[in-house]
């Protein structure tokens, strides 16, 4: 029965770190962007949401309203000035860049906030909550509505993608960057859309994780952008629906491994996670290497 | 299917497309050496020339996908040298690219609704591409991978038409084609001339581009080293000018028109 609980709580974390992934997912597949502060972008969305809590004190679910269109905004601004100027020079100075902007990030928040870890508090009873299932197998609520929340927003990317004129786009200029310049398309306008995005679901990571667990300054690099790199890999780059899936692979192996000993926890997903780089590596579910 | 070519070219009014002492350099490489063309309302321009001539980089440069060292291109009376691409799609300039270009991901129908999100107005619509080509709207869910090669070459013309373009840059449109097709293709020019249309095509095809164009131009290394009507110039001295042979092909053939 612990190992039905094991695997439960894994498939349901699998949501939250899809959360993490789809937007790394996104901009490395639209653009060519491995976005190396997409964690910390994460985690400002999470402390902005802390201090619009404290000075407004709008209930925590109004302050999401303001923090997610918020940081697309900041999305479309950053992809729009440091990140297309370093897309201009390479695709590897975009690696530099971002690591750059999170280190940044990183020391600001500690600067402001200092390293104690903080969590969103709701006082609402879905996140406390649980059921049971059988005498055994407890599920908190929150874990649910993560998993629910990381479902809809994929079904919502993809609907976007596929059926909206800025998707079309997205996946127009992704596919041929100059073809779509010569059908009039600004690919930089549609890069800073498919950012907007890209960071609207980071800021949904920051603020699930922040009532899930507890934010950190450093908790960016060393928990979400490695998971969320963990899930991208597994599930396939470029994949939104890979995102899940790696996050749900990676979510079961941690509780797996946490089964076992409590301290193999993270080991056992980067295990799955090596296994995967070197026996499948173009994700279980893209069928071949995307050029 | 030859466009008739009915007298001298309306050499008065504005050109549609004014090509200046256009300079581009690939690196250290002098792709294009100070090449001038007019292109009037209406007309079928070619540029001919072989491999590596500089045909495609002078379009590419028209469309703005390079950048000239100097010179300046002017489309309806102004200058759009500085403009991107993108602008410069919107005011009118529509490229078929060297090798289609489709965007792979997009079903058939996708790719057209691409090239008429920032359409001009004008008559052509998605359902009119279809009605032009009816084997389009059968398919136009599919992805474009599983078109032929010709009909990949449709499709991207199709998804320049439905811009709305006043001028049509087709860039090798016969690369890779079996004969036929390119026969086919070709053969649909005269319906798209007479939506009013002004083509700007390049070609290593000469036969194919004597047989549509009303102007064509020939390009060596960079250098413009014929142009004048089709029924002007002698067979000979395209190919003098095409390879450079014996290097004696006059810049322009008698009776041409004086350049500005």
């Amino acid at each position: 029965m612990a190992w039905v609980n094991a695997i439960i709580q894994g498939v349901l974390t699998g949501g939250l770190y899809a959360l993490f992934a789809c937007g790394l997912s996104l901009m490395f597949g639209v653009m060519k962007v491995v976005n190396l502060a997409h964690g910390d972008l994460a985690v400002v969305a999470g402390y902005v949401a802390i201090g619009v809590i404290a000075v407004t004190h709008l209930p925590v679910l109004w302050s999401f309203l303001i923090v997610v269109p918020v940081m697309a905004l900041l999305g479309y601004v950053l992809q729009r000035t440091i990140i297309q100027s370093a897309l201009d020079r390479s695709v590897l100075t975009t690696l530099i860049v971002t690591f750059g902007l999170s280190v940044v990030i990183e020391n600001g928040l500690l600067q402001f906030f200092t390293a104690n870890s903080r969590a969103i508090g709701t006082g609402l009873a879905l996140v406390t909550g649980s059921f049971k299932l059988g005498s055994q197998i407890q599920i908190g609520y929150l874990l649910v509505v993560i998993f629910a929340v990381a479902v809809v927003v994929l079904l919502g990317l993809q609907y976007f993608l596929s059926a909206s004129k800025y998707g079309r786009l997205i996946r127009a200029v992704a596919d041929d960057r100059e073809a779509a310049q010569l059908a009039g398309a600004d690919y930089r306008h549609v890069f800073g859309i498919a950012a907007a995005l890209a960071f609207g679901t980071v800021a949904l990571a920051g603020l699930a994780y922040g009532m899930y667990s507890q934010l950190q300054p450093t908790t960016g690099t060393d928990t979400i952008l490695l998971f969320a790199f963990a899930a991208v890999v597994i599930g396939g780059l470029g994949s939104l629906w890979g995102t899940l899936l790696g996050g749900v692979v990676l979510g079961v192996a941690q509780q797996i491994g946490a089964q076992i000993s409590i301290s193999d926890e993270v080991l056992a997903g980067y295990i799955v996670f090596l296994a995967v780089l070197v026996l499948r590596p173009q994700g279980l579910t893209t069928r071949r290497a995307q050029s | 299917m030859t466009v008739p070519v009915d007298g001298e070219r309306p050499e008065s009014g504005t050109p549609l497309l004014d090509v200046r002492d256009l300079v581009v350099h690939h690196g250290q490489l002098r792709a294009l050496d100070a090449i001038s063309l007019r292109v009037f309302p209406g007309e079928v321009y070619a540029i001919i020339g072989a491999n590596g001539a500089g045909k495609s980089t002078l379009l590419r440069t028209i469309a703005g996908l390079h950048h000239p060292t100097t010179g300046s291109v002017l489309f309806d009376g102004k200058d759009v040298t500085r403009l991107r691409p993108e602008r410069r799609a919107t005011q009118g300039i529509a490229m078929v690219p060297e090798g289609r270009r489709l965007f792979g991901s997009l079903s058939v129908e996708e790719n057209l609704q691409v090239g008429a999100t920032y359409a001009r107005q004008g008559s052509w619509t998605i359902e009119r591409v279809y009605q032009m080509f009816d084997w389009m709207r059968e398919r136009r869910s599919q992805p474009t991978a599983q078109l032929s090669g010709g009909e990949q070459q449709t499709l991207a013309i199709g998804r320049a038409l439905v811009a709305n373009p006043r001028v049509l840059l087709l860039d090798e449109l016969s690369l890779g084609l079996a004969p036929v097709v390119v026969q086919r293709i070709y053969g649909m020019l005269p319906q798209i001339l007479a939506t009013g249309l002004t083509v700007l095509l390049v070609e290593q095809d000469v036969s194919q581009a004597l047989g549509v164009a009303s102007h064509i131009h020939c390009l060596l290394e960079g250098r413009t080293t014929l142009q004048g009507r089709p029924a002007d110039v002698t067979a000979d001295l395209v190919e003098a000018a095409y390879f450079g042979l014996a290097g004696t092909a006059p810049a322009s053939p008698p009776g041409e028109r004086s350049e500005p």
